[in-house]
């Protein structure tokens, strides 16, 4: 069992193992929606909500059903399928009660269930040995950050708009560019909490 | 024992979760049935919510133009909505102009049924109508091409004018689907309909038409489009296609000399080499009969040793821009891939024929 208090893991995974910038998961989506800062937060959110739940569902899928009848090989497939579940589930649900976020997420909650981010802090969270508490905390913190890294790019590609970027670096090379020189200023917490 | 235990586990484990989005779309997804009122009050449909707006206006036999079907890939199924239907989605903005999104112009397949919705729709598309026919003929002009000519069984005549395209439902494995092509037959021909098709490595629409033998029957929706002839016989008409951007030429052509026998026309066809050359003896022949009907070919690849090409060689905006002379009153229809329509654009520009008088269609 994993002993870190999980405000430290909130924390940490929010700035010093944050779950972009230290292990560059969901790039993905991260280079495709970032160009306007409304679609950044739309879809930070809809990513911090999916990855608190999956991470809470696939945690409890794993411990009481796959690790005591010996299937553990199984989670993979199976964190992917209960992710896509949850996924359209959500859909369903902010769809019937409120439309407006509805349209407003629009095409990104269903590019969430490839999003490699939700995945990884389900498999990290195994790995970890977290507690449910500790996963669900873990999930909301990776989520939190993985919001923050998208929002804080989406400014900074709406900032870069005005610059004058040499050609062969428009588009996604100076994004790619611009996400390590952000990977490593937040190395800068590094010290502050270890998790 | 392990490998049943954990094939029953997954299969366990996928039919909850199948089970609870089942339970959760009954409860959370049920519109009921919503009213779609088109064009104030000509038609009121009752149609059951939850569904897209094309699907439901194909199912009450309301023909949308749609090439992709329905995945928001071709941007052909526009649509006014008046009211309901919510906001304009992020799949349709790159096939909308702000002028069109500001008066309310969607995307069928993208606008969801949730509520009673107003909506308005080209006259001419309540005209379309749903033909089944049957094959009467195939011809393979060459190793990719296909001549296939259906005969119409129900209704028995269409009315279609040279440059309007059909829908041919094809079979998928997501359930049938509609694939666009020019009506390559001239339309005074009204009992059949032809189209030429070349075959798209793994395309469902082709790899359908290409196997289809004849006496097998096929569903088609039309005539779709917008592509109005010059009637003034003083104006010369240039074609230029290149592949199956043949269709809508050899409807333009054989009907201009139905009607106008001493039309100037020029097509010029560009292909690569002579294994992709069709219908060149059919156009001589027309030629023959008709002095102002002028048939350039052009082949972009380098001649092999010893061939007897009499025709152009080089792309064929090269042969456009030795043939024509500038100055004379013209229009011109362009058929075919996306750089070949915009060099052949740029030369008869140079002619002096005016943009609004070019018309094109890439593909």
């Amino acid at each position: 069992m994993n002993e870190t208090s999980v405000l430290i893991i909130i924390i940490a995974s929010i700035f010093t193992a944050n779950i972009l910038l230290s292990n560059f998961l969901g790039m993905c989506s991260f280079l495709a929606c970032s160009r306007q800062l409304s679609t950044a937060i739309g879809l930070g959110i809809a990513v911090t909500f999916v990855l608190t739940g999956t991470t809470g569902l696939n945690y409890i899928i794993y411990y009481y059903l796959l690790k005591p009848i010996g299937v553990e090989f199984l989670s993979y497939i199976i964190f992917i399928a209960v992710i896509a579940a949850f996924v359209q589930f959500v859909e369903m649900f902010i769809e019937k009660f409120s439309p407006k976020l509805y349209y407003a997420l629009g095409i990104f909650l269903p590019l969430i269930t490839v999003n490699c981010a939700i995945l990884g802090a389900s498999l990290f969270m195994i790995i970890r040995k977290y507690s449910f508490i500790q996963s669900v905390g873990y999930g909301f913190g990776a989520g939190v950050g993985w919001a923050m890294a998208i929002i804080l790019i989406a400014g900074l590609r709406k900032k870069m708009g005005y610059s004058n970027i040499p050609q062969p670096f428009q588009g996604v090379a100076i994004t790619m560019i611009i996400t390590g020189i952000m990977a490593m200023a937040f190395m800068g917490f590094a010290g502050m909490v270890t998790m | 024992m392990s490998f049943i235990l954990a094939i029953s586990v997954l299969c366990g484990v996928f039919a909850v979760l199948a089970g609870v989005l089942i339970v959760a779309e009954k409860f959370l997804v049920n519109y009921g049935v919503c009213k779609i009122d088109i064009n104030a009050g000509e038609r009121e449909l009752e149609v059951d919510g939850g569904q897209t707006m094309l699907n439901a206006l194909i199912g009450e036999e309301i023909f949308i133009p749609s090439a992709c079907g329905g995945r928001g890939s071709c941007g052909y199924c526009k649509i006014t909505v008046l009211s309901g239907g919510g906001p304009v989605l992020p799949t349709e903005t790159p096939y909308l102009t702000r002028k069109e999104m500001r008066s309310g112009v969607r995307l069928a397949c993208q606008v969801k049924i949730r509520e009673d919705i107003t909506i308005k729709i080209p006259e001419e598309l309540l005209n379309v109508k749903l033909f089944s026919a049957t094959v009467k003929s195939t011809i393979t002009l060459t190793h990719d091409m296909k001549e296939i000519l259906f005969e119409l069984g129900e209704p028995t005549e269409i009315s279609q004018q040279p440059g309007q395209y059909a829908q041919v439902q094809a079979p998928s494995p997501e359930g049938p689907v509609f694939r666009a092509y020019s009506i390559s037959s001239p339309s005074y021909e009204t009992n059949t309909v032809e189209l030429i098709v070349r075959i798209v490595p793994g395309g469902i629409g082709s790899t359908y038409l290409h196997n289809l033998g004849v006496g097998d029957p096929v569903i088609f929706t039309g005539p779709y489009g917008e592509f109005r002839l010059n009637e003034d016989p003083a104006t010369e008409i240039v074609c230029v296609g290149g592949g199956s951007g043949m269709a809508p030429m050899k409807n333009i052509i054989y009907t201009i000399y139905d009607r106008w026998p001493d039309r100037t026309c020029w097509l010029f066809f560009g292909c690569r080499t002579t294994d992709d050359v069709f219908y060149l003896e059919e156009f001589r022949r027309l030629a023959e009969k008709h002095p102002n009907f002028h048939v350039i070919y052009g082949l972009s690849d380098p001649l092999p040793e010893g061939n007897d090409w009499d025709g152009e060689t080089g792309f064929i905006h090269i042969s456009a821009d030795k043939y024509l002379e500038p100055g004379i009153n013209r229009q011109a229809f362009l058929c075919g891939p996306p750089p070949m329509i915009e060099a052949v654009t740029r030369v008869l520009e140079e002619k002096g024929i005016k943009p609004s008088d070019i018309f094109y269609d890439k593909f």
